[in-house]
């Protein structure tokens, strides 16, 4: 059928550029409408390459369908939905345009059956991001301008790895690669800056919570689950990968300890929730495929829910700190309840979707007898209960009383989170659905006795550990220094370190001429001033003296 | 001060029941029992251990505490070194 050369990311991107156009009523109906179309559109692909076309000489393929892509595609759909149901407050039109067409480009990489058309919807999904980043204001003008620097820069390394991987191979298909030659290794550096792996994992704690109360929702979604495809898709069991993510898990754990913006809580365990997919990924084989396939669904869905119990907050008390928050259970139950859901879910709590997802990456871990690497995992898994399923709703639904008496949300955004607070649980409850999406044919029970009192321990012993550390995470008003300090505060150091030195420099310099300037005056002054030797009246009786002499002296001469 | 003062006297029984101090007494006797119960399952259910140490009793348990004491600790060693205000990229 025709209908099925349309790509679906395509769907979404034109209503997004439609958007800012619409009178309101029409408007909502495209938000609400556009991401269920896209949603069909996927649900009716057939796998192969349905789209293929030449450019230049090299194949194009547009659209390519299998089990994974359409995975990635349906949750996106999911997220495209929720996403705009929760933005309908949004007044800035700009942002859910921008929104739309960033979602709308993730699917176009999901389904993206060569590298030049990945290459495509990668850069689209950066402009359009940093549009969204940079809705959120005036404050939120230099985080977007750093995130698109390091996101144009991973931009670049696709570019040349592409270029090279075509020149070498002569082919541009997308497929399962080893990092064996240069530019490969560039495409998985791209993939990786994407995923906020370090050294360059500061972008997104940086930039994320710049972005409105909204905006964030979003962008929490595409970036780095689209870099987790391209890795499953691009290289699988690549070995170094395992300790990007390990390294991932612990970054995004600590960070979050130790921070005291509530939205960047989050935002670090979306670092910390990806390094899980990443390890999976390096572990490779088909049992840690799916897991972090599976991971990464259902981390799209209890990641927004959490940024939309926050980004409710936020609307709601214009405040962000956990300093200045607390207490708003009382007036916010059912927004505290839906970000307990989501909190509960990133823990991994028995009967939420985390706990069927992130098993699998550690049962993957534990089958090929990576000792270090499961133990490693499980000791997250408590960290993580630790810095995001405890810390973030004890600081801003209880923790002390901070006096404020906020409201519940508008209905478009609480509708918004029940939806996705449903869905958790759903998944959690019933993982046939999601087990039947993955990649590979799943052998694993997630509700096994051994595996939930397992489970049960770690996380309710991880309280525990909470509430009697209390006194040490404390929160204060500090932010603590990461890689960016070198293209932050490094740059400024050295300016200013520079410019000291210069200063000193040019000082001694400008003493030295005006020294020297000085001592020209003054000899000037000595030689032609009032009192110079060679400015001196002469009287007429001097000049005749000194021709008596001289002539005197000539007649000497003469006459010898 | 006298209104400040009648509003502190007021609030233990007035506000929520959650954050009374003798609710908070119960939940922790609550919490410590369900934390008992779920190490004493470890009798009841079968553990297939990979690697040995995560077979001992109550692994999960012990293992989930010690690894956030860790974690906090090795945080509040790193927050020492590299915590600064929070304004301090604002100048």
């Amino acid at each position: 059928m025709s209908d099925f050369a349309l790509p679906p990311g395509l769907v979404l991107m034109f209503a997004g550029a439609l958007i800012p156009l619409l009178p309101a009523a029409s408007r909502m109906a495209v938000i609400l409408l556009a991401p269920v179309a896209t949603l069909t559109l996927v649900w009716q692909l057939p796998d192969g390459a349905i789209l293929a076309t030449t450019y230049l000489d090299y194949e194009i393929i547009p659209v390519s369908v299998d089990a994974l892509s359409r995975l990635f595609a349906i949750v996106f759909c999911i997220m495209a939905f929720a996403g705009g149901l929760f933005s309908l407050r949004q007044e800035k039109l700009g942002e859910l345009a921008a929104a739309f067409i960033y979602a709308g480009s993730a699917i176009g990489v999901v389904f993206a059956g060569d590298l030049i058309t990945v290459f495509v919807f990668w850069e689209l999904m950066a402009i359009a991001s940093t549009v969204v980043v940079w809705m959120g204001g005036a404050s939120a003008r230099a985080s977007g301008q750093r995130y698109a620097v390091v996101h144009f820069l991973g931009g670049v390394m696709l570019m040349a790895g592409i270029a090279g991987e075509v020149a070498t191979t002569g082919s541009t298909a997308f497929h399962a690669m080893e990092p064996d030659s240069i530019s490969r290794w560039l495409i998985l550096a791209a993939f990786l800056v994407n995923a906020g792996a370090p050294p360059l994992s500061a972008w997104l704690p940086d930039a994320y919570p710049a972005a409105s109360w909204s905006g964030t929702v979003f962008l929490s979604a595409f970036t780095t689950k689209t870099a987790v495809y391209v890795l499953l898709r691009g290289f699988p069991g690549a070995d170094i990968l395992i300790f990007f993510g390990l390294y991932m898990v612990f970054y995004g754990i600590v960070y979050a300890i130790l921070e005291n913006d509530m939205r960047r809580i989050l935002a670090y365990s979306i670092v910390n929730q990806v390094g899980f997919m990443v390890t999976a990924v390096g572990i490779g084989t088909e049992m840690a495929l799916n897991g972090a396939a599976a991971h990464a669904f259902a981390h799209i869905i209890y990641k927004a829910l959490l940024l939309m119990s926050a980004g409710s907050v936020l609307y709601m008390t214009g405040k962000s700190k956990c300093t200045d928050l607390g207490g708003l259970f009382r007036t916010m139950p059912l927004t505290a309840t839906c970000g307990i859901i989501g909190a509960l879910a990133i823990s991994a709590f028995p009967a939420t979707s985390g706990f069927v997802s992130k098993s699998m990456i550690s049962q993957a871990a534990g089958d090929e007898h990576l000792g270090l690497v499961w133990f490693l995992l499980a000791a997250a898994s408590a960290g993580v209960f630790l810095h995001a399923g405890i810390k973030f709703p004890w600081f801003v639904f209880f923790q002390k009383d901070s006096g404020m008496r906020p409201k519940e949300p508008p209905i478009s955004m609480r509708a918004a989170m029940v939806l996705m607070s449903f869905l958790c649980i759903y998944l959690g409850l019933v993982p046939g659905p999601l087990y039947a999406l993955l990649p590979y044919p799943v052998d694993y029970v997630p509700y096994t006795g051994s595996h939930v009192v397992f489970q049960l321990q770690l996380l309710l012993f991880s309280g525990l550990a909470f509430f009697l550390l209390l006194g040490f995470l404390k929160r204060t008003l500090t932010i603590t220094l990461d890689f960016d300090w070198f293209w932050r505060g490094g740059g400024r150091a050295l300016a200013r370190e520079f410019n000291w030195r210069g200063g000193q420099a040019w000082g001694a310099l400008a003493a030295r001429y005006f020294r020297a300037c000085r001592g020209f005056a003054e000899a000037l002054y000595r030689h032609h001033g009032p009192d110079g030797i060679l400015a001196r009246t002469r009287p007429t009786g001097s000049m005749t003296f000194w021709m008596t002499v001289m002539l005197a002296a000539y007649l000497v001469f003469y006459l010898s | 001060m006298s209104e400040k003062d009648k509003m502190a006297q007021e609030k233990p029984d007035s506000d929520h029941w959650l954050v009374r101090p003798e609710n908070i007494r119960k939940l922790w006797i609550v919490f410590i029992a369900i934390l008992a119960l779920t190490v004493l399952a470890d009798l009841f259910v079968e553990h297939h251990p990979h690697f040995g140490l995560d077979g001992t009793f109550g692994f999960g348990a012990w293992f989930g505490f010690i690894s956030c004491v860790v974690l906090v600790f090795f945080s509040k060693a790193l927050g020492a070194l590299l915590k600064r205000p929070d304004t301090y990229y604002d100048e």
